[in-house]
């Protein structure tokens, strides 16, 4: 296939502002790309071609006139719970499998204001519920390095169409580790920012607290790119923070010479794969190689934070699940009795069963008699992890991590246990609690040729220092080269 | 904490959600064993915590009680299944 799609974001930026490319040549043949792969990876629930086209064909005109944003013309996947206007947009799910998005959320619409190029909506776990891709209503994701395997998830078909290069970047969303995951399992980069770093209107809510959309590439530099595109402050959405968005991309080679990073104890458990744990104590050993200071600590709550989330996310979701309903858009179920039974049919016919399992778990905890034991529980032992990283931090300036337990899964193995596949979040889950950013990127691959994922936590609003760690190990490992066999 | 059918029925009716009785068994089974997980939280002392409600660092922005979109009923009414006018289209609520 052409060596066009091998591009990184940032080489492609050099290439169409010296018109040594054109934003068309480069869409097409990843158009082309896409079209040869997608039949066997399923990344993608609906491309847009002919649109991505007008979009290329637009963003010349601009690179030519040399009116030019970073991301103009660069083709790009979108995750697809994020709304595209005029796009069918499904959040993997049955309940909106015709629903055309009245508007662009924010994160799209800078995007496109910018001049970038949307190839079509990524895959996804039904909304956004699931660490495989195994849940989407359209059929799983298959990771591009073995494809009997899973991509991760939720934002598997975001890490699929960067790794299997049929787009040049995604964007996906983190709830519960749901970038930083699928990430490490399909050996890109990915970024969960800071809650309220980046806006979240037009993306479907899952779970309102904890929601982050962030950025998806095969480079520290690219995500850096579209992590500054998508950033900042919006009116629109009352949570996003007004604090300035710097200019990452920029600042990215400072060098990590004195950083104090913190390695936690409850991270390294039994359970997880021996090549995963030598991977990250290697990761380890070269970040002290570039000059960081690493020490021990704890985050002692650790073992809290799957309980805490899956009783906090589930209660949310099942308060912002409540609108499909059949009423206004979506799937209404024929023959149905009137209102209560169009509710009750309209549910059950367009949910699956782990986003139903999730609906019931949060009902619980809010009803009555039980909303102390549970929800009210969660948010207090949700202050008590937020403690553990404020205490942390009050001496390290980054955390490093493994992202995940073990390599990728092979599909269907992890479906009859619901709790396996949620105890497998261990890693990424309280970094949402806490609301924190975390990059996860590529340490290296296990025995069996599967990709091993590192993951840098950071302070509140510190993606900078997270990008600067994993841009210099990065720089200084080959992991980033490697692609999957074709 | 066991969790029985009649709970699983009744959270079921909650959330609008009705079960075959199958599934109704499965998810009595898989729903024990998840809530048998997060009973370690009663571990914790957790009296004198302050529950997180929401963790960004900030109180509610307002803005001035201004209309600033446009009504736009085709556009917004454009994915309803069933439309009448400026208006979506239910079974009777009230026989």
């Amino acid at each position: 296939m052409s060596e066009l799609t091998d591009l990184t974001i940032a080489e492609a930026q050099r290439r169409l502002r010296a018109r040594e490319l054109t934003s068309l040549e480069l869409t097409r043949a990843v158009l082309a790309r896409l079209e040869a792969t997608d039949a066997a990876l399923h990344a993608f629930i609906t491309r847009t071609p002919e649109r991505a086209l007008e979009q290329a064909q637009a963003a010349d005109a601009r690179l030519a006139a040399g009116d030019a944003p970073a991301l103009c013309g660069i083709p790009l996947a979108i995750k697809d719970i994020i709304l595209t206007k005029g796009v069918r947009t499904t959040a993997g799910s049955n309940i909106l499998a015709n629903f055309i998005a009245p508007y662009d959320a924010t994160v799209t619409r800078k995007l496109r204001d910018a001049g970038a190029v949307f190839v079509g909506k990524a895959n996804c776990d039904e909304f956004a519920m699931g660490s495989s891709n195994e849940n989407s209503a359209y059929g799983p994701a298959r990771n591009p390095w073995q494809r009997d395997r899973v991509p991760g998830g939720s934002s598997g078909g975001s890490a699929v169409a960067v790794a299997a290069r049929q787009a040049l970047g995604a964007l996906g969303t983190d709830t519960g580790g749901s970038i930083r995951q699928p990430a490490s399992l399909t050996g890109i980069v990915g970024l969960k920012p800071t809650y309220g770093r980046v806006s979240r209107y037009g993306v479907i809510a899952y779970a309102s607290s904890l929601d982050q959309v962030g950025p998806m590439a095969r480079t520290v530099e690219d995500c850096a790119l579209l992590l500054e595109a998508i950033a900042g402050h919006d009116p629109l959405d009352s949570t996003s923070v007004p604090r300035p968005v710097p200019a990452y991309a920029a600042q990215l080679g400072a060098g990590i010479k004195g950083l104090r990073i913190g390695l936690p104890k409850e991270y390294f458990v039994e359970g997880m794969a021996a090549d995963v744990v030598n991977g990250v104590r290697d990761a380890v050993r070269q970040l002290e190689a570039l000059g960081a200071v690493v020490e021990d600590v704890s985050l002692p709550h650790t073992e809290y934070a799957i309980a805490a989330y899956y009783l906090i996310a589930t209660a949310e979701a099942s308060s912002n699940l409540a609108r499909y309903d059949g009423t206004r858009y979506g799937l209404r179920a024929d023959r149905n009795h009137g209102l209560l039974d169009m509710y009750q049919q309209t549910r059950s016919q367009g949910f699956g069963p782990e986003v139903k399992r999730r609906i019931m778990l949060g009902t619980y905890a809010l009803s009555a008699g039980y909303y102390d034991a549970f929800y009210l529980k969660a948010q207090q032992v949700r202050t008590l992890i937020r403690r553990d990283f404020e205490q942390v931090f009050a001496r390290c300036q980054a955390i490093v991590t493994p992202t995940t337990p073990t390599t990728a899964f092979r599909i269907g193995e992890k479906v009859t246990d619901p709790l396996e596949m949620y105890l497998s979040d261990i890693f990424t889950i309280s970094v949402n609690l806490a609301g924190l950013p975390g990059l996860a990127l590529p340490c290296g691959f296990d025995r069996g040729g599967l990709p091993i994922g590192l993951q840098i936590i950071g302070r509140p609003f510190d993606e900078l220092t997270v990008l600067q760690t994993g841009y210099a190990y990065e720089q200084a490992t080959p992991w980033h080269d490697r692609q999957p066999p074709e | 904490m066991a969790i029985t059918r009649e709970a699983v029925r009744h959270i079921a009716l909650l959330a609008r959600l009705p079960l075959s009785a199958e599934e109704e068994v499965a998810f009595t089974e898989q729903l024990d064993h998840i809530l048998a997980h997060f009973q370690r939280l009663d571990n914790l002392d957790t009296s004198a915590v302050e529950p997180t409600a929401h963790i960004a660092p900030m109180a509610t922005p307002f803005r001035d009680d201004v209309v600033v979109n446009q009504p736009d009923p085709d556009a917004w009414l454009a994915n309803s299944p069933a439309r009448d006018g400026r208006f979506f289209k239910v079974p009777k609520i009230i026989e």
